[in-house]
């Protein structure tokens, strides 16, 4: 109880409610109800297969919800539904930015130019959809000079000044992730989505990776979701964690209630159904109140 | 040291024996390949009945080319490559300083076609010239102007096209027919026909951009063959197989006519003796500026947000997604920049052969056209103008080969090998260079240094 | 009534040749992922093969029984595509499999451009007319079916058989399926990946001669340029029916062949072909993967 009125004061950015996605026959999101607050980090945890990717990509447009709603409200105000909206319009319009959990980099263009194609939309206005731009206008070449000072201000963050030139392809793992994270903030957004940003990296690089998230919330006032499976990152970065597990919401809260719940406990080892069910039972009766 | 020596000494023996037996091999499978085809000729007798013809002794030549080839291959060559790979690999050679020609190769190129005509002239004279500036000049950038436009589909957007000859038979009866049936000058039809081209390839690229790879190549290919065949078979407008002839020939901004009969024909107003070669050399300046002005605007493009975009689909389109761009347009504007490329390059054709048909919009072009953009290095435009003068002025050049007559007899007609020989040349530059002559890609902006991207990093697209 | 089965006869006729060609394309395209741009013309070699065989035979034995005559040239000319096909594969494919997508395009294209060349250098320019190998015509209910539809069905049908026996049976079936699934894999279990490829081109190109036999018994002339026409023709047929898919592709076949005769009957001849690839560009468009093609699901 104490939790939810502790929320009731916060400002929701995003609002996923009844969220359900079925494939054929599998149910892999099943009214899914959760929200993210403005200027946190959220983080979606679960085991293999919980719907973890299907939430992230109904948010982002990629995949029409076959129920529920997505409420985006961006700080000015303006609320968007993005299960109604097509993938780039999440990006364009309701300002939501995300990674991918097998990098997607444009492997064949210099890591400056990964962040230039990331300020498209900007960059486009600005050349009078190409007009302008061809015939040489000076508010193009106007654009272009902030748009890479943005994009070096990004190179600087994510640590990548000194491979600027190089193909994104080359880049070592670690630095492609932090690329990716860089180019979604090149994008200007206000809702930021990670898919398992720290998959694969080495601690070093995860190090790296958990400063970088952190001057994003600090300096950018940008909220994040991120998925992952680092328990370790989910602990120390995330103020806010949703555990699903086969499509539905287990456990919602601050990461000390999260770890201590036994649902998720269970989740995470592999308990039977019946024993949580006797765990839940053993919790009711020491503490009324405290489940659902 | 003695054992070494013996060891190589019987490598080189073994080497030897197995190039004796894979040459027989190899003069069994030509023996089987060629049997029936080289072996034996189906021919018409005077009751127009088929007849065998033998040629045993042309099936021997066969198999014996086939097993000196593979025992040279096997026995020399390849060991020769292998070593030459070995000394490569010990020694990786320092960064070569590009050299003078390599850094300006571009405006060097520029600079003898500027030169080319009068070259010719001086060489052949102004009738003798004609051949050289039409076929190979004005030939040659034409196809470098398709090539071009191709690329911006197939090389930036990745997406593949098969059926681009579509829109040069757009440019080019668009010429044909609001010219002989309107009277509409060449001038204000040029760019015409390219919007006209533009907008088929929107319209046409509308319905199939959803669909990926090799599906939208079919497609593509299936809407050539249906622009082919509407012109074939529409004949009250088109004419049909006939073709529309006298087209209207282009005028200097319509200030000299080429027309002979014309009061301000050319060589009147410059009291020259009459040749239809300053059409030609008209034709071929015309040529290279309109490549020169679709080269300038491809490398604007590129560095504009839109050609990085074409770009970044190609490399990954559902990246592209995440980050808000609209792929459909994006798609479309390649598709409708390509299309106006090759219809301005038809309409280009058009007033310079003076006839259009059907005939010259099959889809061989098409493949030929591709097959220069891949040869060339996609996305690179000087590779590409590189191998369109390979491909086509090498089998232009396949018709002038009168002197092998007089080695294997007058019967000997060498223009019919140009095609056997054209596609051989795309298999084997193919097997050899798989990502062309020019295979890294420019960035288009940078920090600190131009670095090229390895062609080992880009990608070829999907859809 | 009677107007329309018999075309439905002919269109069925038509379909099987098409079918038997696009099934090459769609295991050549289901194993290696790539365009045989080429493979219509092993058709059309296979074609030239038969007639050749015709005349030796002719020309050996006289008045050879003309079932016997029909077994000989079909064994030959599937043998003389398998070995053709076979080359080319390990010649000009081979070096560039796992390469860049649309180099062995562009090899495949160069060597349908090569082979038509070679027979029109090698053979002639000039049409090839034989003189009708079957020429019975039964009259059944009012519907006219020649003994040629029926061999070009039946052959078309137990090659079918036999082929789907192959693929879904036998040891090398179950290798095929394994390397179309994940090569690399297939490769570490002990597949013979090369000589799986191998023999897939070799089964196409053997398919393909017998369509070639069919095409020459069935029209009775040939050409160098046969290759193309049919080539496209049959390509559509895979992608229709879903390219990748061995039913598909015998539907895909199956649907244009009807599509043809029907749209010739009906409507008007000329603008059949047009016909036949608008269908195509709509069923693709409704269903981007072919009437049975694995949709393709977008994996983000």
């Amino acid at each position: 109880m104490a939790l939810e009125t502790d929320t009731m004061t916060k400002d929701p950015i995003l609002k996923v409610e009844h969220l359900s996605m079925r494939f054929g026959g599998l149910m892999a999101i099943n009214d899914l109800s959760f929200e993210a607050y403005r200027g946190d980090i959220t983080a979606l945890i679960g085991p293999n297969g919980a719907g973890k990717t299907t939430v992230f990509n109904c948010i982002t447009g990629f995949y029409k919800p076959t129920m529920g709603m997505i409420t985006m409200r961006q700080k000015a105000g303006k609320e968007y539904l993005l299960e109604r909206m097509s993938d780039f319009e999440v990006n364009r319009d309701a300002k939501v930015a995300r990674t991918f959990q097998n990098i997607r980099l444009f492997s064949g263009l210099t890591v400056l130019e990964n962040l230039l194609v990331a300020q498209h939309n900007k960059l486009m206005l600005a050349s009078g959809y190409t007009i302008l731009g061809l015939l040489g206008f000076p508010t193009y070449k106007a654009a272009v000079g902030e748009s890479i000072e943005r994009a070096k201000y990004w190179l600087d963050k994510a640590n990548l000044t000194d491979r600027a030139d190089d193909p994104a392809g080359d880049l070592p793992y670690g630095a492609q992730r932090r690329l990716e994270i860089a180019r979604a903030m090149c994008t200007g957004p206000e809702f930021l989505c990670l898919d398992e940003p720290a998959a694969g990296l080495n601690p070093r690089e995860s190090l790296a990776l958990n400063e970088l998230l952190r001057s994003i919330r600090k300096d950018t006032e940008t909220s994040i979701l991120l998925i992952e499976h680092d328990m370790a990152v989910v602990m120390e970065i995330s103020d806010h964690v949703v555990v699903l597990e086969y499509g539905q919401k287990i456990s919602d809260g601050n990461p000390d209630f999260v770890k201590h719940d036994p649902k998720v406990i269970a989740a995470y080892l592999g308990v039977e159904d019946d024993e949580v069910e006797e765990v839940i039972e053993q919790i009711a009766e020491i503490a009324p109140g405290d489940t659902h | 040291m003695a054992n070494i020596t013996n060891t190589t000494e019987s490598a080189g023996s073994n080497l030897m024996v197995r190039a004796l037996r894979e040459a027989f091999y190899a003069g069994i499978v030509a023996l089987g390949l060629f049997v029936l085809y080289v072996g034996l000729k189906t021919d018409q007798n005077i009751l127009n009945e088929l007849v065998l013809v033998q040629r045993w002794g042309l099936l021997a030549t066969f198999v014996a080319i086939a097993m000196v080839g593979r025992f040279l291959a096997v026995a020399y060559v390849r060991p020769w490559f292998e070593t030459r790979r070995a000394a490569k690999a010990a020694a990786p050679a320092a960064e070569r300083e590009a050299g003078f020609v390599a850094r300006n190769f571009g405006l060097l190129a520029v600079a003898a076609l500027v030169v080319y005509p009068i070259l010719m002239v001086a060489l052949f004279g102004f009738q003798g010239s004609l051949k050289w500036v039409d076929n190979f000049g004005i030939q040659i950038l034409i196809y470098v102007l398709l090539a071009w436009g191709l690329n911006i589909v197939v090389g930036l957007a990745g997406l593949l096209d098969l059926g681009y000859v579509a829109f040069y038979a757009v440019g080019a009866y668009s010429y044909a027919l609001l010219s002989s049936y309107l009277g509409l000058s060449f001038w204000l039809l040029l760019p015409m026909a390219g919007i006209l081209a533009a907008l088929w390839g929107t319209i046409l690229g509308f319905p199939v951009l959803r669909l990926k790879g090799d599906y939208l190549a079919i497609v593509t290919l299936a809407f050539g063959e249906i622009i082919r065949l509407v012109l074939i078979n529409w004949t009250e407008v088109t004419k049909g197989t006939f073709g529309i002839s006298g087209i209207a020939k282009a005028s200097v901004f319509g200030i000299w006519s080429f027309d002979v009969s014309a009061t301000n024909n050319f060589a009147k107003a410059f009291g020259l003796p009459m040749s239809s070669a300053y059409y030609k050399i008209f034709l071929f300046y015309l040529a290279l500026a309109l490549c020169m002005l679709a080269a300038f605007v491809t490398i604007r493009l590129r560095r504009m947000p839109i050609g990085r975009a074409w770009e970044a689909l190609r490399e990954d389109e559902i990246a592209c997604r995440s980050l808000g761009i609209n792929t459909v347009t994006t798609k479309l504007t390649a598709f409708a920049t390509g299309a106006m490329f090759g219809g301005i390059a038809g309409s280009f054709f058009a007033v310079r052969q003076g006839f259009v048909s059907p005939e010259s919009f099959v889809f061989l072009e098409s493949a030929i056209i591709l097959a220069i953009v891949v040869l060339g290095g996609m996305g690179s435009l000087v590779g590409i103008a590189v191998a369109a003068t390979l491909m086509i002025g090498g089998t232009e050049l396949l018709r002038e080969m009168d002197f092998l007559k007089r080695i294997f007899g007058p019967d000997f007609t060498p223009e019919l090998y140009r095609m056997l020989i054209f596609g051989l040349a795309m298999i084997i530059v193919m097997v050899w260079k798989p990502r062309g002559f020019v295979g890294s890609r420019e960035p288009t902006a940078f920090l600190k240094e131009r670095k090229s991207v390895s062609g080992s990093f880009t990608k070829e697209g999907h859809g | 009534m009677e107007y329309f089965v018999q075309q439905l006869v002919n269109g069925l006729t038509l379909g099987s040749i098409y079918g038997l060609i696009a099934i090459g394309y769609t295991m050549v395209y289901g194993i290696i992922g790539m365009v045989n741009f080429a493979h219509g013309d092993i058709f059309m070699l296979g074609g030239f093969a038969a007639l050749i065989v015709y005349l030796v035979l002719v020309g050996l034995f006289g008045g050879i029984p003309i079932a016997l005559a029909l077994f000989v040239m079909i064994v030959v000319a599937m043998l003389m595509t398998g070995l053709w096909n076979w080359v080319i594969e390990k010649m000009a494919y081979r070096p560039l499999r796992g390469s860049f997508r649309l180099a062995p395009l562009i090899t495949a294209i160069g060597m349908s451009i090569a082979l038509s060349n070679f027979i029109q250098v090698t053979q002639g320019p000039r049409n090839k007319p034989v003189p009708p190998l079957v020429s019975s015509v039964y009259d059944v209910f009012g519907i006219s079916i020649s003994l040629k539809q029926i061999i070009i069905v039946m052959v078309t049908a137990v090659l079918l058989t036999i082929f789907w026996y192959i693929v879904n049976h036998t040891p090398l079936g179950r290798a095929q399926r394994a390397t179309e699934q994940d090569r690399k894999m297939a490769a570490l279990l002990g597949i013979d990946v090369d000589k799986t490829i191998s023999i897939t081109f070799v089964m196409g190109a053997a398919l393909a001669a017998v369509a070639g036999t069919m095409y020459l018994m069935y029209y009775g002339v040939i050409v160098f340029t046969d290759g193309f026409t049919p080539g496209v023709k049959a390509f559509t047929a895979a992608v229709l029916g879903g390219i990748g898919s061995l039913p598909g592709a015998v539907l895909g076949g199956l649907m244009i062949g009807l599509i043809e005769s029907l749209w010739s009957a009906y409507f008007t001849i000329d603008y059949k072909d047009v016909a036949t690839f608008s269908i195509l560009a709509v069923v693709l468009i409704f269903k981007p993967s072919g009437i049975l093609g694995r949709p393709e699901v977008e994996k983000v």
